[in-house]
């Protein structure tokens, strides 16, 4: 279990002021001028050296992405975009860190900038997170009034700028490409890649768009130095991470914890256990929404890092566990993320506008049991068609629940066919 | 050069070429829907995925560049499987309507769908269904139909410059339209309709008309403005049933304005199709023979100087031969092609084309625009100015009326004194285009048609050559006369204008109503002030009963553009003979065997009696005609006069864009668009319709 001494996030459950006073007292905006000093390259270098991978989902090594910003300045004002939109579903530590512990957020983001050379960071916050832009704008402006951002931020002579843009609660906003044309004021629709947002992003600017976990944990990193970090987890899976339990345990929480623990370890230490008992569970959605549930023999000695899950045919994502026992439908519960995505899909490509309905329409059919049981083999084949033939992750991410489903969980989708079949049905 | 492998194939590609590219240019077909050669790179259908060697997932070629040491397959069972996997998905929500479809017979999904898509359908739920949108009255929309390629919204924001479509909702419920339901305000609106690769935006007059592969199709060139634009005209049996753009880079690309392509159904209404003759002031259907008598009747007391000849807009350049050498047989100079009294200059060649080319608008970099509004004279040409702001680094100002241009310009004002200034190096725009290596003036009829054109027109060369856009060692010249008339360049050239006693139109008018003109030729002349012929003899050579027609004594019914081989040359110059696709209705002939044939009735035979004899005659008179489809680099000459200049704005000669000519004029559509675009002033009430 992570010793409070090695948690990053002292206050995120709120206990104390989140605020300037109270972050400094937590060891915030301390030295940030002496990490400035350290030039452009040695960050970069220290937080490749950290192993810092993308919070956000997709687990891209973070100073691998902040080293893709070009060197010289051109002409082009670059930009850091923070991704403050989260929309996947049983995630919520962002919000806890704008809500909680704002200041990291904003000392990352100034580090992160003059690492790349950008002026500007804009922070493009869920329309949904009312409360927590206020107190994000509250810290701003209190880090502005403190001459920690700003004309000369930090007194290092270095200008830097924190703006919040407000999303409007698109789930699809969330994807880089979309969130920054959303915040250029165009419809929110992923771009075509290459051209990768390093080279051209924000009103063609080069542009890197970081998740804000990735981005709060950089001051402490380059703090601590990144052997510190790199001392967590396993290799290529290191350091500190928040990871967030949902669903069916005794106390769903929030917790920071090192990466690569075991998740019948964080379920049962920190959430309480499975309701009813490990025996009673089902399955596990180990990383949010989008990736394939892991039925319970799995779950048994799964680490919850990138790679270890990655094996299992599942992803560690946004690192958001929900936790199904026994009493789950477990068809309709992956009929109801299919909805999702058929919701979200933002209708630009066509694997994915036509596709998600379609297997949403599946789905339906298949929880209520009116499907013909090769439609099963149908229903895997249509999300072959989509994965990996859209612009952007969703197509991915509206076919891997049901990928998973089939392959954990089949008998049971034939079972429920069948018992429609013969009559004796009890799911209707 | 790249290299990069396709399909096993080692092949060389020029490094900025998307996959597609490459792989077109190894003659291999890719499928696709979004793609459009001339439009932004959407990347969105999907159809056009292949698989790269290391790559992660397949990608989309219309949108990949190529890179050194790529290995392209586009051939393997994985790519077909993907193919068919797009294919199925674009077909699960699309109606199969084919059968009462207009695009059947000439969809790109249905064509697609046999080559790349499964013979059967898997998909058994409900089909999505869509509320059509209004666009006006020259598409319809069928949005059940819609694949989302968004084609027709960047046609409309990168080409049409205006941008009023778009997408709203998202996923399935993604709809396209113009967000308020009204029209798309473009002149150039009909190309979607080309553009959508599905049934969903149609040809609205044309709607179950036709089936594709009925129609007789026949390459020609547009006359309803001078731009002449390659048009393919599809006909089926008598009745011309729509008329499509045609490729040619040097003139329209692949665009044709609305005007080009709507006002075909002007061709069935309100024709001349028998000769007629005044009778008891009443026009009375007459033969041939009685037309041609009853003309040389009326010919025969006159002296040469009593008898004038104007030819219109829209005059082929053969009848405008045969009737220019009739004339002076007849001992008349009276003769002028220039209806709207143009003061240009039958000497110089240079003084009265488009010198750059329209090709040369894409090397321009500063552009003064005088007196002209090209977005309603000549809407392709626009475009091209616009596609040139597009593509960055050019200045266009103008001088004259501030209307939306569909691309940012500077106003300069709108009076001759600022062109004066400008000539004397004068101002920031003198100096942008002093700078310029490519600069550009485009000097339009609203400036050239007053009484001091003339002078104007001397001033414009003045301010050409002192603002280096003569350029005689790189060969560069930016001077440019935007004609309105298909006719005019032609007329011109053939130096249809009045000899060194002759009148001019305004001369003609006037000594008809004077009573010194005593008979009037009308070739197709309807824009001028028929009120002042009420003394003369009228004879009217055209096809549609307008204005011209109405006041004559005697119609002899012509043929109108889609009914001839004539040639024409464009305000750039350019020679171009359009091709026959119907015949006349009823009596009516071709124009120039009308004239040959009154020639001989009044006693004056003209010798030709073939179209090879009248185009041996044209080259005899002008080298230019014996070179087609070429622009040929003018001599830079002396044009123009000195003289006083007065200070009034320039007006514009286009007022209502789609009624300009006899065909327009008669046709319902354009009347429709009129209506339509023209009183959104407000100036409808609640009984008006």
């Amino acid at each position: 279990m992570l010793a409070d001494k090695n948690r990053i996030f002292s206050n995120i459950y709120g206990l104390e002021d989140p605020f300037l006073k109270g972050a400094k007292k937590r060891g915030d905006w301390d030295g940030t001028k002496a990490i400035l000093e350290l030039g452009r390259e040695e960050i970069v270098t220290r937080v490749k050296a950290s192993g810092l991978r993308g919070r956000g989902g997709a687990g891209f090594s973070t100073g691998m992405k902040w080293s893709f910003m070009p060197k010289e300045s051109s002409d082009r004002p670059h930009y850091l975009v923070i991704n403050a939109d989260e929309g996947e579903p049983g995630t919520c530590k962002d919000r806890e860190i704008m809500r909680h512990d704002p200041h990291k957020l904003i000392e990352g983001a100034l580090i992160a900038s003059f690492a790349m050379g950008a002026n500007a960071a804009y922070c493009y916050v869920r329309g949904e997170f009312f409360r927590e832009t206020e107190a994000l704008q509250r810290a701003v402006d209190e880090a502005y009034a403190a001459g920690l951002i700003g004309d000369n931020a930090c007194k290092s002579g270095f200008k830097f700028d924190f703006y919040i843009h407000r999303g409007m609660g698109s789930y699809i906003c969330g994807e880089e490409t979309a969130l920054i044309e959303s915040l250029e004021g165009k419809k929110g629709q992923p771009r075509l890649k290459p051209p990768f947002p390093a080279n051209v992003g924000l009103y063609g600017a080069p542009t890197t768009v970081n998740n804000v976990e990735s981005i709060a944990v950089a001051p402490e990193i380059l703090r601590r130095g990144p052997e510190w970090f790199a001392g967590f987890g396993r290799p290529n899976n290191t350091g500190t991470k928040l990871f967030l339990i949902s669903g069916h345990v005794n106390q769903p929480c929030l917790v920071e914890e090192e990466m690569s623990i075991p998740l019948k370890e964080l379920i049962e230490k920190h959430a309480g256990g499975v309701r009813g008992g490990w025996d009673n569970l089902k399955g596990v959605i180990p990383g949010g929404a989008s990736v394939p549930v892991l039925p319970k023999h799995l779950c048994e000695d799964v680490l919850m890092d990138f790679d270890s899950l990655r094996e299992q045919q599942s992803g560690l994502g946004t690192a958001a566990v929900m936790v199904m026992d026994q009493s789950t439908d477990i068809v309709r519960a992956i009929t109801r993320l299919s909805a999702f995505y058929k919701h979200e899909s933002c209708g630009q490509c066509t694997p994915c506008r036509e596709g998600t309905g379609w297997m949403w329409r599946m789905m339906k059919k298949m929880s209520a049991g009116t499907a013909q049981p090769d439609e099963i083999d149908m229903l895997e084949e249509v999300t072959r068609q989509i994965e990996g033939h859209t612009i952007c992750a969703l197509g991915d991410a509206a076919a891997w629940p049901i990928q998973g489903l089939i392959r954990h969980f089949r008998p049971e989708l034939e079972k429920r066919i069948a018992e429609v079949k013969s009559g004796n049905s009890q799911a209707a | 050069m790249v290299k990069l492998t396709i399909d096993g194939k080692e092949v060389e590609a020029e490094g900025g070429m998307t996959v597609m590219q490459a792989c077109e240019q190894a003659g291999i077909e890719i499928p696709r829907f979004c793609y459009h050669e001339r439009l932004s790179i959407a990347g969105n259908c999907r159809m056009c995925l292949v698989s790269l060697e290391r790559a992660p997932k397949p990608v989309a070629s219309c949108a990949m560049p190529v890179g050194e040491g790529m290995v392209i397959t586009t051939n393997s069972p994985e790519v077909q499987k993907m193919r068919k996997g797009v294919m199925e998905f674009l077909l699960i929500n699309h109606p199969l309507d084919c059968p009462i479809c207009d695009q059947g017979g000439e969809c790109d999904l249905q064509d697609q769908a046999m080559s790349y898509g499964s013979d059967r359908s898997r998909f058994e739920e409900n089909k999505r269904a869509t509320k059509d949108k209004y666009m006006g009255p020259l598409i319809s929309t069928t949005m059940t139909r819609c694949i989302h390629c968004t084609r027709c919204i960047r046609f409309a924001s990168e080409v049409a410059g205006v941008p009023e479509l778009g997408a709203t909702g998202r996923g399935e419920n993604m709809e396209v339209g113009t967000y308020v339901g009204k029209a798309l305000t473009s002149e150039l609106s009909g190309n979607m309709i080309d553009l959508c690769p599905v049934g969903a935006l149609t040809n609205s007059p044309y709607a179950f008309n036709a089936r594709p592969w009925e129609l007789k199709k026949t390459e020609s060139f547009d006359v309803t403005d001078a731009v002449g634009s390659s048009i393919r005209i599809d006909a089926r049996g008598p009745e011309v049933k729509r008329i499509l753009p045609r490729l040619n880079e040097d003139v329209n690309e692949e665009w044709i304005s609305d005007k080009a392509r709507f006002s075909c159904d002007g061709l069935k209404n309100q024709r001349l199709d028998t000769p007629y003759v005044r009778r008891d002031g009443k026009l009375i259907a007459a033969t041939w023979p009685e037309a041609f008598s009853g003309i040389a009747d009326a010919l025969k007391p006159l002296k040469g100087n009593q008898i004038a000849a104007i030819a219109g807009d829209m005059a082929d350049c053969e009848s405008m031969t045969l009737l220019k050498e009739l004339m002076s047989d007849l001992g008349s100079e009276n003769i002028d092609c220039r209806q709207d009294g143009a003061k240009l200059d039958s000497s110089s060649r240079a003084g009265y084309v488009f010198n750059s080319t329209i090709n040369g608008i894409d090397h321009a970099d500063a552009i003064l625009l005088v007196g002209t509004n090209p977005r309603r004279e000549a809407p392709v040409l626009n475009a091209r100015i616009r596609k040139r702001y597009v593509s960055g680094g050019v200045q266009i100002a103008s001088i004259g009326d501030d209307a939306d241009l569909t691309y940012p310009y500077a106003n300069l004002g709108n009076s001759v004194s600022i062109l004066k200034d400008l000539a004397a190096g004068k101002g920031d725009f003198a100096k942008t285009l002093k700078d310029a290596e490519h600069p550009m003036i485009i000097i339009g009829q609203g400036a050239l048609s007053r009484s001091d054109g003339a002078a104007i027109l001397g001033l414009a060369r003045t301010a050409a050559e002192k603002l280096g856009m003569i350029n005689k060692s790189t060969g560069w010249n930016g001077f440019n006369v935007l004609h309105t008339a298909a006719a005019r360049v032609g007329g011109l050239d053939l130096d249809f204008v009045p000899g060194s006693n002759g009148r001019d139109v305004a001369g003609i008018l006037d000594g008809a109503e004077a009573g010194d003109i005593k008979a009037v030729y009308l070739l197709g002349a309807d824009e001028i002030d028929t009120s002042k012929l009420s003394k003369a003899f009228v004879i009217y050579q055209g096809h549609h009963g307008d204005v011209g027609a109405h006041c004559a004594d005697v119609i002899l019914p012509g043929a109108a553009y889609t009914e001839k081989s004539g040639t024409y040359v464009n305000t750039e110059g350019r020679v171009q003979v359009g091709r026959l696709a119907v015949f006349p209705p009823g009596e009516a002939r071709e124009d120039w065997t009308i004239i040959r044939a009154l020639s001989e009735t009044v006693g004056k035979q003209l010798p030709y009696d073939n179209l090879q004899q009248v185009r041996g005659r044209m080259v005899n008179v002008n080298g230019i005609f014996s070179n087609t489809d070429d622009v040929q680099i003018a001599k830079w000459g002396k044009f123009g006069t000195k003289g006083k200049m007065h200070d009034a704005p320039f007006t514009l000669p286009i007022d209502n864009f789609y009624m300009t000519d006899a065909i327009s004029r008669a046709s319902v559509t354009m009347a429709k668009c009129a209506d339509e675009f023209l009183d959104s002033t407000g100036q409808k009430t609640g009984t008006n319709g």
